[in-house]
């Protein structure tokens, strides 16, 4: 019998556990703030921002110390990945790249959080908590190779994020969302959830590897794979936000507090595409003949969705949620051409989309003050004359989403493209390409109203130190992929699920 | 302007009886796809940078008084959008070469919308996505044919050399010319992919639209040349494309110099004009041989004066008068006389009358047309006719008879930076006129190597194997004392 706890089991789940262990201990202690906060006598004892530098930061700093540590036993052991829980969890390059950018996407949002809450007026304890605890679920997202592991890592993240989404109590747009967000959540939870049963009748076993096995096994027109197949993709795309099981994304992006929703944009779709692709690299692999063609027609479908709402839309919020939508069909693209420029392509496009999305909502994030809002698009009016510099980040920022060369987005379209071609998908490669057109129309009209319309208001923004030095770094990361993308490419090249 | 003074230094160090590219600079960029940063010249690229910093230097100059608002934005805007233009006719690489072709992009979005005309917003917009859409067609060509070549030699590279190597298979190779052939004339403005070019010519700066016409314009022919052509051989001799492409190209010819007739304002006239001088390069390109093809890089040269001269001749009445009705003016040749010796020059030299430098470029594409088939040189004609038309109507118009609007009576003339801006392209334009001979030895060994790519044998089957350009010289020299 082997034993239940070894080293390697605690070596792979320390980064878990220490997020884990942060975020309750943050949860608890906030109960106890005014207490703690009268003995240092501070003046106010409401105050929650020093739970940043006491819990936050180290707790991101004890968890990249745990993946380093990952990350150098596996280069040290030179295997492709180490089981551990007898593979229920599994270190590879894939799992590794992945918490990086969850870990970072953590550390920029709670960075830049903290001025934000203080202006909604809804500074809590439990905000930061969420971060981490959502931050611990994503890690069973990637590193998870078993079918109920990855199930509770996905309700672990997904249960913060409604929690987080509807964060704004007075608001009912936050509210309003937050319900949405939860009932066709739980909806496509329920979706997945039978399509893993179907998966554990067809495997006799929860482990990704034994049911890929057994699906293997099977013919390619057996109803039973069919169903398993739909089912479980279904809830897997809800959770990417790809057409038709995009509802959700406009709404629950416009309600939610606009920190958290560059969250959800950018750490919840990496972890659903780390989800999703350990899914049908794994047990769905063999029946690729089956999902090609469908996933082929989803992702056009999504782009198309994504593209064409998003001109119309006048909330900076709502559109970037329908840009993150094509996005989302491009990254299926990869998965589409499935050979190892694809899935290369998914990670750096993963990557790119990363700093560039976070990046652009920082900008909205540092429009809010006030009785500001800022996330209609008017009020983006004349920033290049009030804040010169947020204004060339978010040009840097819609550049690169656009897909427009020396940006890091241009890297991203130019590897599905790339993988398109050389799997002979011309004619979807004309496709992608094109919609790279009509999204310009929309990132442009930002850019226009920025830079060439007059603006209402004087005032420079009210960004805090911390915001700016996430939106510069994010801003230099964008162009220095971009501009020497090789270091990144090589990264990429590690995280490639065999 | 400093810019131009150095890349006068290129032709000090351009070795002319050399084919090959000079001045080689080779940086390893993204090893991983075997992009490299690779750039240098021949003689097509750099009559074509030439073109670019002479063009780059004159529109700043001509902009000093009439861009008064975020002067320094603009400014880096412009030097910004120079670099794009010159990296796209030096780069070697396809993929710089596309990073350059798009990066130069964004520049000129800003010049059009923030300090372009009425409409510039609509302008810059339509502008924006009409070459974007294009281009990125463009990229989808240019990645097949990277992997093909992966495909038969076994290592990644975006080298235009390299690419060269790798024989296209037929079928794809027509795909890909399709693809990149949709792309560059959504830049040198075919009919039908042109509409976006009134907008924008008509609403941007006047510095805009001389670079616009001057300078951007080129690289949708340039790409002709450097890539559809060597790239994809067989489909570029494939009939049904040819006589596709030289169909648009007369019809662009004809249907530019039918719309300017009929234009009331200034302005979109010297747009529409372009696209016919432009339906004559591609002519040009398409004809496949060396006269053809040395004729449309000179004539591109000469576009970008003469075609820059006239717009610069718009801005100059632009700034005083603030309206470009051709009706609004008359008998401006009383007034402002040495404006009208300069738009003589510039309306001639556009409108191909010998001795400038229009006559030699448009010469030489017919006769490049004529070699390959009589029916193209024949349907292009009426072209250089109507735009003699057009243009001396113009002149008639605006220039001669009597000053019709008091308003017109006390403008005053082009002062000295007006000058200083019109002088080296008029002494361009007439040095090409007079004495072209330099720039076809320059073009000459490039240009051969271009057509001995496409149509293997050309010059052995003919018995002037030795003197590539035989028509030419015979009249290059007759003007010579």
């Amino acid at each position: 019998m082997t034993p239940f706890y070894t080293a390697t089991d605690h070596l792979v789940l320390l980064p878990a556990i220490m997020l884990a262990f942060f975020g309750c201990a943050i949860l608890l202690l906030d109960h106890w703030a005014p207490d703690i906060m009268a003995l240092f006598r501070a003046a106010n004892p409401k105050d929650r921002k020093w739970l940043l530098p006491v819990f936050v930061l180290p707790g991101i700093a004890f968890t990249a110390y745990t993946l380093w540590r990952q990350q150098s036993y596996l280069a040290a052991s030179g295997a492709t990945d180490i089981q551990a829980f007898q593979g229920s969890l599994v270190i590879d390059g894939f799992s590794l790249f992945f918490n990086w950018i969850f870990l970072i996407a953590s550390l920029i949002v709670a960075i830049v959080s903290y001025r934000y809450l203080d202006i909604e007026g809804e500074h809590h304890g439990e905000y930061y908590g969420l971060i981490l605890l959502a931050n611990s679920g994503m890690f069973f997202l990637a590193a998870g190779s078993d079918l109920v592991t990855l199930f509770i890592g996905l309700e672990l993240m997904a249960l913060c994020f409604y929690v987080m989404v509807g964060f704004l109590r007075g608001d009912r747009r936050s509210n309003e969302a937050a319900m949405k967000y939860l009932i066709l959540g739980a909806f496509s939870s329920g979706f997945l959830l039978y399509g893993f049963s179907i998966l554990y009748g067809i495997g006799g076993s929860t482990k990704l590897a034994a049911i890929s096995e057994a699906m293997a096994a099977r013919e390619l027109d057996d109803p039973v794979l069919w169903l398993a197949l739909i089912t479980t993709a279904v809830g897997l795309l809800f959770k990417i936000s790809a057409a038709p099981f995009h509802m959700w994304a406009p709404d629950a992006y416009e309600g939610a507090p606009t920190t958290v929703t560059a969250y959800l944009s950018v750490a919840s779709k990496a972890a659903s595409f780390a989800f999703l692709l350990r899914i049908f690299l794994g047990p769905f692999a063999a029946s690729r003949e089956v999902w090609e063609p469908i996933l082929a027609a989803i992702a056009v479908l999504t782009m198309t969705v994504g593209n064409f709402a998003a001109i119309s839309q006048t909330n900076v919020k709502r559109l970037l949620a329908y840009s993150s939508i094509s996005h989302a069909g491009y990254m299926l693209l990869g998965l589409v051409a499935g050979n190892e420029t694809g899935l290369q392509g998914i990670s750096v496009y993963i990557l790119v989309y990363t700093f560039m999305n976070l990046g652009a909502f920082l900008v909205i994030v540092a429009l809010r003050r006030g009785n500001l809002i800022g996330d209609e698009i008017e009020d983006l009016a004349g920033l290049m004359r009030r804040s010169p510099g947020m204004a060339m980040l978010m040009l840097v920022f819609l550049v690169s989403l656009a897909g427009i060369p020396p940006t890091a987005g241009f890297l991203g379209k130019f590897y599905i493209f790339l993988a398109l071609i050389e799997t002979g998908h011309y004619v979807l490669a004309v496709i992608a390409t094109l919609y790279v057109a009509v999204a310009i129309y929309y990132y442009f009209r930002m850019v226009r109203t920025m830079f060439l319309d007059p603006s209402a208001e004087q005032e420079p923004l009210a960004g805090s130190f911390g915001l700016r030095l996430a939106g510069v770094s994010a801003g230099v990361l964008t162009l220095a992929i971009g501009d020497y993308p090789e270091p990144f490419l090589r990264l990429a090249q590690t995280s490639i699920l065999r | 302007m400093a810019g131009f003074l150095v890349s006068l230094l290129l032709i000090g160090r351009f070795d002319r009886g050399d084919g090959g590219f000079q001045l080689i600079e080779r940086v390893e960029w993204i090893p991983a796809i075997g992009a490299k940063y690779l750039i240098g010249i021949d003689g097509i690229s750099l009559l074509l940078v030439l073109l670019t910093t002479l063009m780059g230097f004159v529109a700043i100059l001509s902009s000093w008084s009439s861009v008064t608002e975020r002067v320094k934005e603009y400014y880096a805007m412009f030097l910004l959008q120079q670099t794009g233009m010159i990296g796209v006719f030096v780069a070697l690489d396809a993929l710089l070469f596309y990073v350059f072709w798009e990066a130069m992009l964004i520049p000129m979005y800003f010049i059009i919308g923030i300090w372009g005309g009425p409409r510039k917003l609509y302008a810059a917009i339509k502008f924006f996505l009409y070459t974007m859409a294009g281009s990125v067609l463009m990229l989808v060509a240019i990645l097949t044919l990277y992997l093909q070549h992966f495909d038969q030699t076994g290592f990644y590279s975006f080298e235009i050399a390299d690419l060269l190597s790798a024989t296209c298979r037929w079928g794809s190779s027509v795909g890909c010319s399709g693809d990149s052939s949709s792309g560059s004339p959504s830049r040198c403005r075919c009919s039908p992919f042109h509409t976006w070019l009134p907008d924008a010519h008509v609403e941007a700066p006047t510095a805009g639209s001389v670079i616009l016409a001057g300078v951007l314009l080129k690289m949708g022919t340039y790409g002709f040349i450097r890539f559809s052509l060597p790239l994809l051989p067989q489909a570029s001799i494939d009939a049904v494309i040819v006589q596709a492409m030289i169909a648009l190209s007369i019809v662009a010819i004809l249907y530019g110099a039918f719309v300017s007739l009929m234009q009331q304002d200034w302005k979109k006239l010297v747009a529409y004009s372009s696209v016919s001088h432009l339906g004559f390069c591609t002519l040009g390109i398409f004809a496949l041989n060396p006269n053809g093809l040395a004729g449309s890089v000179i004539q591109q040269v000469n576009h970008g004066i003469s075609t820059g001269m006239l717009f610069l001749i718009v801005g100059v009445i632009y700034e005083r008068r603030h309206t470009r009705e051709i009706a609004a003016y008359g008998g401006l040749a009383h007034v402002m006389p040495k404006y009208a010796v300069v738009f003589a020059f510039a309306m001639l030299s556009s409108a191909g009358l010998p001795l400038l430098n229009g006559f030699v470029g448009e010469f030489t594409i017919l006769q490049g047309a004529f070699e390959t088939n009589p029916l193209w040189a024949a349907l292009a004609v009426p072209g250089v006719v109507l735009g003699a038309a057009y243009l001396l109507w113009l002149y008639q118009r605006t220039m001669l008879g009597q000053v019709t609007r008091s308003e017109n009576l006390r403008l005053p003339d082009l002062n000295l930076r007006e000058m200083a801006v019109f002088l080296p392209l008029i002494a361009w334009a007439i040095w090409i006129g007079v004495y072209p001979k330099p720039y076809f030895e320059i073009l000459e060994k490039p240009v051969a190597r271009i057509v001995e790519r496409v149509q293997p044998g050309y010059f052995a089957a003919r018995p002037a194997a030795e003197d590539p350009l035989p028509g030419l010289n015979a009249v290059q020299e007759a003007p010579l004392p």
